[in-house]
């Protein structure tokens, strides 16, 4: 019994990863390279080049993009004054800025569509302050509003853990061998937290660039991303090698970004939110 | 001083545009004018609606079914998993957590397609479809969870166990278990969130005549919003609390013990 | 005696409403090897971090080399720190951690690649310029952290328990390692720590402090030899602290025997504590010594046997070289030059005895 192997407890898992998760990724590939009679073709593929799937991954890229900008930027402050909180309770306090992360997606994107809609309640506050309605529903701005709600706290806490882990002493040291409040922060804090900042942007930006929930709901339709393109290949127009060519190129995209930011990860080490 | 009131300020800002929405539903959910805009006195009707409407609450049983089913099942599998592991050599062990990071990284969307492209080679779309694709996300967070836990253990105890007479199966459950046991629990929390959350898996692999809530409030919305879905939000959201609670009361009492 | 060049003049330091330091007035002088010795929140590592400009006093001001420095930040000061935990910077090399500081005050690269060579032979760690701090032990990480502070050139090196986190056989290495590294470097250095071998092997002065107050200061063999008051008996090796009256100068009653002492000017008749070094207790047969006790535990120590005798209801603790058996019936006598008489605090607040330099 002392030999019992206790790798073979990985057994059920190990074939679950055979059978949903390598399998899958083999059939897609499959569907993707060839046309509906089955016989190779690199056209599904190359058919990101068209015009309107050119534009929907142009714009995909764009909001992303602007969306974890934006994150990165409301995030690294409130790290920061996060961080630097003397209070009893600042685990708490965190939790509480990271919360909304917990609550179902659908019901925060419900959420916007209320208050941005023309007769919702942001036109109302307008209108009471004498402004001009603003018409931000169905508009790509709408749907960046939307991605910064839905990712923030997936910035906020990588940003966060990695900022935490800086111990005094070490800023203390910085101060004694001369440092300035800036340059602590420039030379101490900035490069301490960049595998914090990688990861809350992976983490931002392959979900925004994948989305097509947000952009359908906030977007109404008029703003069409690569994943709308796809849903639609799959759900309304049946053609599943064009999707699944699309979702090549998409992954492609993906792998690229997470290969990206690891280049740049000079640490090695993630930081991992869970 | 300056500072401290231009952070706290800062700090007022965005956890006001983190959860002045879900006020906004909280407070709608009473209110007993259709209007999102005016306060016709305070109700709870929506509350009732909500409860006779059967759209909604068929959903939620599939919600409840899947996410229990998934994550009791992914915990079982991924914490024998994470155990298997652990013992391997070091190679072995990269190709799995390499895989097991698959689900986690890769876009949501891919995912479910794929997995849609599968299953429709063999089955018909349903139930045991969408529950397969959850397990599928829920194992690797149970494992992560797990394995950190299980690296802390002291491989010494367990074999002065086994030295001691005592079975592998007695050493584990005395020696082992305690220590991965909050692992453990978390990861199934953990499992139990991303399930009740899932949208986008759900809604590749579900076939016609499934819905969870994700992709019942999807269909929905895309024809109107209905006040019962404010309060259907109110009751998700106090849930979403209760499960946090739980989670961080579990890891609050295991710090207690480590201190 | 060398000049003045620290003064902490009625500093006093509160955290959350408790004092950690209460009207400290203490002077450093140049080239000194300063300790501060005493329990965990005695306020020691306040005082240095005081100095250090980590923390600003709640009264009274810091003076360096005359001119006050009480708000001066951190990096504007001629002091460098060694922390207890090291603190190197895990995203900087070797290299790149010890030319820190002179990167920062912009000095030439030559220099500063000088400069990088000379700290790392003074270290014994030549060559370790390109390795990466978590490749380091815990001594070779705390060799580069004092690297690190002394390429600075600061006039006091401040080190707070910098040995700490090492084990027994590498911390007594470093000991002397820093003696050494003082005699070459020729400037102040001020160190934090519990342990008080550490300070009687290394120290030229010795600060005992206790509950924010300054004990005792002296020189390793004042403060071993000549303890003011109990605490610093008691913190400072083993000793037998009893409770006595002083009968008249140069007479002292314990345990119901009258003896002979050298002390004088306690009055007569007052309560006094009567400390002796367990080394400074003779063992003799009995009708010899002025008390007759029973040894009730031996324990062999290598350089000495350490005896307990119960003698008039006090266990007795000895040190001797001499063998002894479990149970024997012995005379103890002490010399009268090695029975030391403390003051007994009158009050709770006066067990921390404050006394100027």
């Amino acid at each position: 019994m002392y030999n019992f192997k206790r790798q073979f407890l990985s057994g059920p898992y190990i074939i679950w990863i055979v059978g949903f998760i390598v399998l899958p990724i083999l059939v897609i590939c499959y569907y993707g390279i060839t046309d509906a009679s089955g016989s190779f073709t690199l056209e599904n593929i190359i058919a990101i080049s068209e015009p309107i799937h050119m534009k929907a991954l142009l714009l995909s890229l764009k909001l992303a993009l602007v969306s974890t900008l934006l994150c990165l930027a409301l995030s690294y402050p409130l790290a920061m004054i996060l961080n630097g909180l003397h209070v009893k309770h600042q685990s708490f306090i965190v939790f509480i800025f990271v919360l909304p992360m917990w609550m179902n997606f659908m019901l925060r994107i419900l959420a916007w569509q209320l208050i941005l809609s023309n007769n919702g309640i942001l036109n109302t506050v307008f209108q009471a302050l004498g402004l001009p309605r603003v018409s931000l529903l169905n508009t790509p701005a709408a749907v960046v509003f939307g991605m910064v709600y839905d990712y923030l706290p997936f910035m906020i806490l990588p940003i966060y853990n990695s900022m935490s882990r800086i111990g005094n002493d070490i800023v203390d040291a910085a101060r004694d061998l001369g440092c300035n409040k800036f340059q602590v922060f420039a030379k101490i804090i900035l490069p301490l937290t960049v595998s914090g900042v990688l990861s809350g942007i992976i983490m931002v930006f392959v979900p925004a660039l994948t989305s097509f929930v947000i952009s359908n709901l906030l977007g109404g339709g008029k703003v069409l991303l690569i994943g709308n393109v796809i849903e639609q290949e799959f759900m309304q127009n049946t053609n599943w090698n064009m999707g699944s060519g699309l979702s090549i190129v998409l992954m492609i995209f993906v792998i690229a970004s997470m290969a990206f930011m690891n280049s740049h990860n000079k640490e090695g080490e993630g930081t991992a939110v869970w | 001083m300056v500072k401290k009131y231009s952070s706290r300020i800062y700090l007022a800002i965005i956890f006001l545009f983190l959860y002045l929405p879900i006020m906004v539903l909280i407070v709608l959910s009473f209110n007993d004018s259709k209007s999102r805009v005016v306060w016709g006195g305070f109700t709870g009707k929506w509350y009732v609606s909500m409860l006779q409407n059967e759209t909604i609450m068929e959903s939620f049983a599939t919600t409840l079914q899947i996410t229990l089913t998934a994550s009791i099942l992914a915990t079982v599998i991924g914490t024998l998993a994470a155990i298997g592991i652990q013992a391997m050599r070091r190679k072995g062990r990269a190709i799995l957590l390499g895989a097991t990071n698959i689900p986690l990284l890769n876009a949501d969307i891919v995912t479910g397609i794929s997995m849609m492209l599968l299953f429709v080679r063999f089955t018909k779309l349903g139930f045991s479809t969408v529950l397969i694709a959850h397990l599928t996300f829920d194992i690797p967070y149970v494992i992560l969870n797990v394995l950190p836990k299980l690296n802390a253990t002291s491989k010494s105890a367990y074999e002065a166990a086994l030295d001691l007479g005592a079975s592998p199966l007695y050493a584990f459950y005395k020696i082992v278990w305690p220590d991965i046991r909050p692992g453990v629990f978390s990861g199934f929390l953990m499992a139990v969130t991303m399930s009740l959350d899932d949208f986008s898996i759900t809604y590749f692999t579900k076939g016609a005549g499934v819905n969870t809530l994700s992709t019942m409030l999807y269909t929905e919305l895309r024809k109107g919003i209905r006040p019962e879905m404010y309060a259907l939000s109110t009751l998700l959201f106090l849930i979403a609390l209760a499960l946090l609670f739980i989670m961080n009361y579990g890891s609050s009492r295991k710090n207690e013990i480590n201190n | 005696m060398e000049k003045e060049l620290i003064h902490l003049s009625h500093i006093s330091k509160s955290y959350d409403g408790s004092l950690v330091l209460d009207d400290l007035d203490l002077k450093i002088r140049e080239n000194e090897f300063m300790t501060l010795l005493g329990p965990s929140g005695c306020g020691k590592t306040t005082t240095l971090r005081l100095l250090g400009g980590f923390e600003t006093p709640d009264a009274g001001s810091v003076f360096f080399d005359g001119a006050d420095i009480t708000a001066l930040p951190p990096n504007e000061r001629k002091l460098n720190t060694v922390f207890q935990k090291y603190a190197l910077f895990p995203h900087m090399s070797i290299a790149e951690n010890i030319a820190f500081g002179l990167k920062i005050s912009k000095k030439s690269k030559s220099y500063i690649s000088d400069k990088i060579k000379y700290a790392l032979k003074l270290v014994n760690l030549d060559g370790f310029e390109k390795r990466s701090v978590d490749s380091l032990s815990g001594g070779q990480q705390q060799r580069i952290a004092i690297a690190r502070a002394i390429v600075n050139e600061p006039k006091v090196l401040l080190l707070d328990e910098p040995l700490g986190a090492l084990d027994l056989k590498l911390r007594q290495d470093m000991q002397y390692e820093l003696i050494r590294l003082k005699e070459e470097l020729g400037i102040t250095f001020v160190y934090v720590t519990h342990d008080q071998e550490e300070a009687l092997t290394m120290s030229d002065t010795i600060v005992v402090m206790n509950q924010g107050y300054i004990q005792q200061i002296g020189t390793p063999e004042d403060i071993y030899n000549e303890p003011t008051n109990a605490f610093v008996a008691d913190f400072i090796g083993d000793s037998n602290i009893i409770d006595g009256t002083m009968i008249k100068d140069k007479l002292v009653n314990i345990l119901g025997v009258t003896i002979p002492c050298v002390d004088t000017g306690f009055g007569q008749n007052k309560p006094v504590d009567v400390v002796i070094r367990p080394e400074d207790v003779e063992l003799s047969d009995p009708p010899n010594g002025f008390m007759e006790g029973d040894i009730v535990s031996i324990i062999f120590k290598g350089v000495h046997y350490e005896i307990e005798v119960r003698a008039n209801g006090y266990d007795w603790l000895v040190h001797t070289t001499k063998l002894f058996s479990v149970g024997t019936h012995v005379g103890i006598s002490v010399i009268p030059f090695n029975i030391q008489i403390m003051n007994k605090p009158e009050s709770s607040d006066e067990k921390a005895v404050e006394i100027d330099v």
